[in-house]
């Protein structure tokens, strides 16, 4: 999916650009142009949650969510997702401290929570694949895969450019450019994190109801 | 319809104007139409069309007006520059359009209901059922009551209510027969409905409007509106057809794709074949696989449907406002 | 090795295509040509295709627009040939197949590679120059928006050759546009295109809403901004509000058709009726995105050239703000025969008639503002005072067809086609034009000339109702949309006055390209010395034209609305001598065109199903996009020497002038 990859790729690139107004503030206005671009990214998450919504019912005979979601294991990602958001948050403490050891070692911890929500999705995805309940089987399981995929996808990028951080943290530290990029990650991560507790609640918790 | 001395009290005002205006003239199909429907809908545009003309030629005089009285070299004009406010002209402005819109409102909110395509028509003859399937490209009409089926032709008695109910084979349709009034978009696994009334003999003809690929243009038909006993005529013209029309089997030859389909006439119809049709859609099951035992889910009511959607909907359109908060 | 691609998908058969094909890669070749021979290559791409200056890439959206129109006039005038000889049992000149893909490509091509890039192209040119801003929040994203668009016009462009396009309507309704009816590679097409160039869009709109909400200079509070950056900011509010709609909606039928998903299909629990409801969710807040900075421009002009304040700047913005809102909750009444209950279809109708309100007192406040005023008949107030009256009768019409009762006879006839032209070449065509007209000089240092500027203009009113009355005439003989043929033949005599229509307004078009000629060959009498040709109101006409790189050499202060003007009156104009200052700007990048090529090459891969290709396009969009990340040698300062130098040079002229 390129057109992920410019979407939100294209607003990490927005830190680049210093501002040529010295008096404005360059980082306040980066990190609230990628506010505004979360706000639009909420937009394509509200269409997918109604497109969810009208759909839900649409299992043309195939299984519903009471038959295939298994709570245990999205609970385990859920708590996964949860924490890193912790530790997010901690790395930003680190990094308004100056540490930048510490803000590396808490961006490698979200990353691999990150990692183990992914692998409990991609293992969900391909168990459901593997029994039959593929995306192309029903209206249901099509809006199903394309929400939670789409919020998979996110994550996937966000750990992308966690990844590119921590390159950048190596090479330059904690300086104008790079400091709001976590800031701006940070917005990212914790935006990703509210999206799932929908996700959970809508989606899992009320479709096992 | 209920009421259509009064629209047409309302409507006769803004006629003369209309004609000058439109060139149409009275000949157009939907200036004269042949049902109460479009009757009504002829003195809906009208008389909303005087409505705003009471906004729109001042506008377009004072455009002119003013465009020539402060051009640039008539020094005998006024010409203040810094004067942009007065309270008197704002609240006229808004006044003005508020109360027209108010009044068209009101207009709407009744219109529309008197008007809603769903609602049976009041008539001391029983209402006639007619199902109109879309295929790809020509129109199935089954008579239900009479057993009977037809392609692109649709025979009505006159002055009897009649009930369409309209779905589709494959893609989006619209079924239109102008000299009657009121459109229903034709939705495969939808069953959607618009209650029609002819008031004159004659040959009229429908087409649907909702274009829907290459062969479009030819899913135009006759329309016929008779007296009862031609009417009755024309059913044992149609029963004495050789043809019978079968489902799934029948019903997969004639959806084959073709277009500019002369009329045919199908003297027996499978029972409950617009039934079965509509809910093949649901189930997910082949027309083409469907016997008569395969249980089916109730054909979901166009209207039911569609007010999911729209709830849903709002949620999106409360995401633009939060941001453009 | 190549997807579903191979020498069967070039349409030898159709010999309009062959002809127009050789003629466009003829033209390419010759263009090409002529920059290798004047050795222009470097130029253009160091000085334009890479540049984050946000006056070159408003210019660089107008030209692409122009031409584009080009093109979508092509179709149009197609299709009313077609029409006027399709009658009666005729087929007329066009198979179904081509005249199908022709409306589809008008409808496409008029909205977003059209009015879009002409609206966004204005934007850039005037907005941050109007706030008094040295550029955009985010210049690297800006030019990288243009590229997006760019690349998506040219796949537009590549569909007419190489394989097809879609044969579905400009917003390809489902399930038609669904790979069971639709299995060529037009409705792919018509996806990338969209999908590229929308995501462009939205990145500008988030742009151009932080740049008006964050650089504006001192003194410019929200109150004193001129209107037409009051259009464009809530312009802005409906692309990021309403782009990722459709983002979303093209991304569910993109899976549908790759992945055998069932989102809009008649089988297997899909709902059509929600692509439908999805895609006016965006589709009605789009017109809006499109008619908003017009109003702006008709504001300016006609305060401008009546030379007099605009008349109720509050009520102007107030109702800007109020219909931006309630865009967002009329969409429905783009299909009210779909059978929704008379509750519903009543609320909509209602609402959408309530716009009609705050737009009817804007129209009301123009004309105030002619009232006791000096009106300039130039050609810009011209296109206003063409604007006011055709819009008028155009939201007239949109009145009618938003009561449902009415709406039962109307929808989906010509009398919709009618209407909405109405609307957008009266209202977003005309301002477009009046906008280019008013704003040329800042842009390049000269008029246009007026004397075909006029002409211009009154080719396209007089065709433009002669074009389209009859079609709303047809509409009451019940004559629908996008019909290839017509069995009714009392019908072509109106469709004749149609075709006559479409050629006066090629003639208007013809008038604007020697409009272009004639004032470049008569630059130098046309010249704008002063920065200020029209004596006008705003910031963007106190710095010299066309305006030097970093717009402004002092930061303007503003006072009040027209802060501009205001300052002329007291005769403050240079009173004093400021020192000049280092200017920190962005320097030019080569990220934006290289990644927008990787996602062309995406996009035509994913079209044509050649999967090795769009993995090399999608890392190529990721790496490229990456090492701009990493590049940190991103800016640069103007020596306060230079800018002197710059400044004195334009006052001398000025002096030597007066």
């Amino acid at each position: 999916m390129a057109t992920d990859t410019l979407h939100h790729g294209a607003h990490a690139g927005d830190h680049e650009d210093h501002d040529h107004h010295e008096h404005h503030d360059v980082a306040g206005t980066k990190v609230f142009g990628f506010w505004v671009y979360l706000m639009s990214d909420l937009v394509i998450f509200g269409t997918l949650f109604a497109t969810y919504a009208v759909l839900m019912r649409g299992t043309a005979g195939g299984p519903t969510g009471a038959d295939i979601f298994e709570l245990p294991l999205i609970l385990f990602g859920t708590f996964a997702l949860l924490i890193s958001s912790f530790t997010f948050g901690m790395g930003v403490l680190a990094m308004n401290a100056n540490r930048v050891g510490q803000l590396k070692m808490w961006l490698v911890v979200t990353f691999v929570l990150g990692l183990m929500f992914l692998g409990m999705e991609v293992y969900e995805f391909h168990h459901l694949i593997h029994e039959g309940y593929g995306p192309d089987r029903s209206a249901f399981l099509s809006a199903f895969f394309t929400l939670v995929g789409t919020h998979g996808l996110h994550v996937t990028f966000g750990m992308i450019w966690i990844l590119v951080m921590l390159v950048q943290l190596q090479t330059k530290g904690i300086n104008a450019a790079t400091r709001p990029r976590i800031l701006c990650l940070s917005l990212f991560w914790h935006f990703l994190d509210i999206v799932w507790i929908c996700v959970f609640s809508f989606v899992y918790l009320m479709g096992v109801l | 319809m209920q009421q259509p001395s009064k629209w047409r009290r309302r409507g006769t005002f803004f006629v003369l104007l209309a004609l000058c205006l439109l060139l149409a003239g009275c000949s157009s199909a939907l200036m004269d139409p042949k049902g109460d429907i479009g009757e009504a809908q002829r003195s809906l545009i009208l008389s909303a069309f005087g409505l705003m003309l009471i906004v729109v030629i001042p506008v377009i005089v004072l455009t002119i007006a003013f465009g020539w009285h402060y051009r640039r070299n008539n020094t005998v004009a006024q010409y203040l520059p810094d004067w942009a406010h007065s309270n008197v002209i704002e609240a006229i402005v808004w006044l003005v359009p508020v109360v027209i819109v108010g009044i068209l409102a009101v207009i709407t909110w009744r219109s529309s209901h008197e008007l809603d395509p769903h609602r049976p028509l009041e008539s001391d003859q029983p209402t006639l059922e007619i199902q109109a399937i879309s295929l790809d490209w020509k129109w199935l009409f089954i008579y239900p009551e009479q057993g009977i089926a037809t392609v692109n032709e649709v025979t009505i008695p006159v002055n009897t209510p009649v009930r369409f109910r309209v779905s589709s084979g494959s893609v989006m349709n619209s079924l239109f027969i102008p000299r009657l009034g009121t459109q229903i978009y034709a939705m495969a696994g939808m069953d959607n409905d618009v209650h029609l009334i002819g008031n004159e003999i004659g040959t009229y003809w429908g087409r649907s409007t909702n274009y829907s690929g290459a062969g479009f243009a030819g899913m135009v038909f006759d329309a016929y509106v008779t007296s009862d006993e031609d009417f009755e005529a024309w059913v044992a013209d149609v029963a004495a057809s050789p043809n019978e029309l079968t489902f799934p089997e029948g019903y997969s030859e004639l959806a084959e794709r073709s277009s500019f389909d002369p009329v045919q006439y199908f003297s027996s119809v499978t029972p409950e074949f617009y039934e079965r049709l509509v809910s093949s859609f649901h189930t997910g099951t082949d027309p083409e696989t469907d016997t008569q035992d395969a249980d089916r889910a109730p054909a979901v009511d166009s209207n039911e449907a569609y007010q999911t959607t729209e709830n849903q909907e709002d949620e999106v359109a409360e995401d633009g406002q939060l941001i453009s908060n | 090795m190549f997807g579903k691609l191979s020498f069967d998908a070039i349409p030898f058969h159709d010999p309009i295509i062959v002809v127009v094909g050789i003629g466009m890669i003829l033209g390419a070749i010759a263009l090409v040509a002529a920059i290798t021979y004047f050795r222009k290559w470097g130029w253009l791409w160091n000085e334009w295709f890479t540049s984050v200056d946000h006056k070159k890439l408003g210019i660089m959206y107008f030209i692409v627009a122009l031409v584009m129109l080009l093109r979508g006039f092509a179709d149009a005038i197609m299709m009313r040939t077609q029409q006027m000889v399709a009658a009666g049992g005729s087929m007329g000149f066009l198979p179904p197949d081509h005249y199908d893909q022709i409306f589809t490509a008008h409808g496409v091509i008029m909205i977003f590679f059209v009015a879009m890039p002409m609206v966004i192209g204005l934007m850039n040119l005037v907005v941050p120059l109007q706030i008094g801003a040295r550029d955009v929040a985010f210049p690297f994203l800006n030019n990288l928006s243009f590229w997006l668009f760019a690349v998506s016009a040219i796949l537009i462009n590549i569909s007419l050759v190489v394989g097809e396009f879609a044969t579905t309507g400009w917003l390809a309704y489902a399930p038609l546009s669904g790979i069971e009816y639709s299995p060529g590679v037009g409705v792919d097409y018509w996806i990338w295109a969209l999908q590229i160039s929308g995501i462009g869009t939205t990145l500008t709109g988030i742009n151009f809403f932080v740049t008006i909400l964050k650089m504006r200079t001192k003194g410019m509070t929200l109150f004193r901004m001129p209107i037409f950056t009051w259009t464009s900011l809530c312009a802005n509010i409906l692309i990021i509000a309403s782009f990722p709609i459709l983002t979303a909606t093209i991304a569910m039928l993109t899976l549908d058709r790759y992945f055998g998903m069932n989102f809009f299909t008649n089988e297997l629990g899909g709902n059509v009726m929600m692509y439908v409801n999805l895609i006016w969710a965006w589709g009605h807040p789009e017109v809006y995105i499109l008619i908003l900075p017009a109003f702006g421009v008709f504001s300016e002009v006609i305060a401008t050239f009546a030379r007099k304040r605009l008349f109720g700047y509050h009520t102007m913005v107030w109702a800007t703000v109020a219909i931006t809102v309630l865009s967002f909750i009329v969409w429905l009444h783009h299909f009210f025969t779909m059978g929704a209950g008379a509750n519903v279809n009543a609320f909509f109708g209602i609402m959408t008639m309530i716009i009609a309100i705050p737009t009817g007192v804007k129209v009301f406040n123009w004309i105030f503002t002619i009232f006791r005023g000096r009106l300039e008949m130039t050609s810009p107030v011209l296109w206003t005072l063409g604007f006011i009256i055709t819009f008028t009768i155009g939201g007239m019409t949109g009145v009618m067809l938003a009561l449902p009762a009415a709406n039962f006879v109307l929808h989906n006839s010509l009398f919709v086609i009618a209407h909405f032209h109405n609307v957008i070449i009266g209202g977003v065509l005309f301002g477009m034009l009046a906008g280019l007209t008013y704003w040329f000089p800042k842009a390049f240092g000269f008029k246009l000339d007026e004397k075909w500027g006029k002409r211009s203009f009154w080719f396209w009113i007089i065709g433009f109702y002669t074009a389209f009355m009859p079609l709303y005439v047809l509409s009451f003989y019940g004559a629908a949309r996008r019909m290839q043929s017509y069995p009714n033949a009392e019908w072509q005599p109106w469709m004749i006055v149609a075709w006559v229509g479409a050629v006066l307004i090629a003639c208007g078009i013809a008038c604007t390209i020697i409009q272009f000629y004639v004032s470049v060959r008569d630059r130098k009498k046309n010249a704008d010395v002063t920065g200020d040709p029209w004596d006008a109101r705003t910031l963007e006409w106190s710095t010299s034209s066309p305006a030097p790189f970093y717009n402004f050499a002092h930061e303007p202060t503003v006072g009040d609305i027209d802060s501009f003007w205001t300052q002329k009156q007291r005769g403050l104009e240079q009173a004093e001598q400021k020192a000049y200052h280092d200017i920190h700007m962005p320097k030019n990048t080569h990220a934006g065109p290289i990644i927008s090529v990787f996602a062309m090459i995406f996009g035509f891969a994913m079209i044509w199903h050649i999967w090795w290709l769009a993995i090399v396009g999608a890392v190529g969009t990721l790496v490229s996009f990456l090492a701009r990340v990493f590049n940190d040698d991103i800016d640069y300062y103007v020596p306060a020497a230079e800018v002197e130098r710059i400044e004195q040079a334009h006052l001398k002229r000025v002096e030597a002038h007066s």
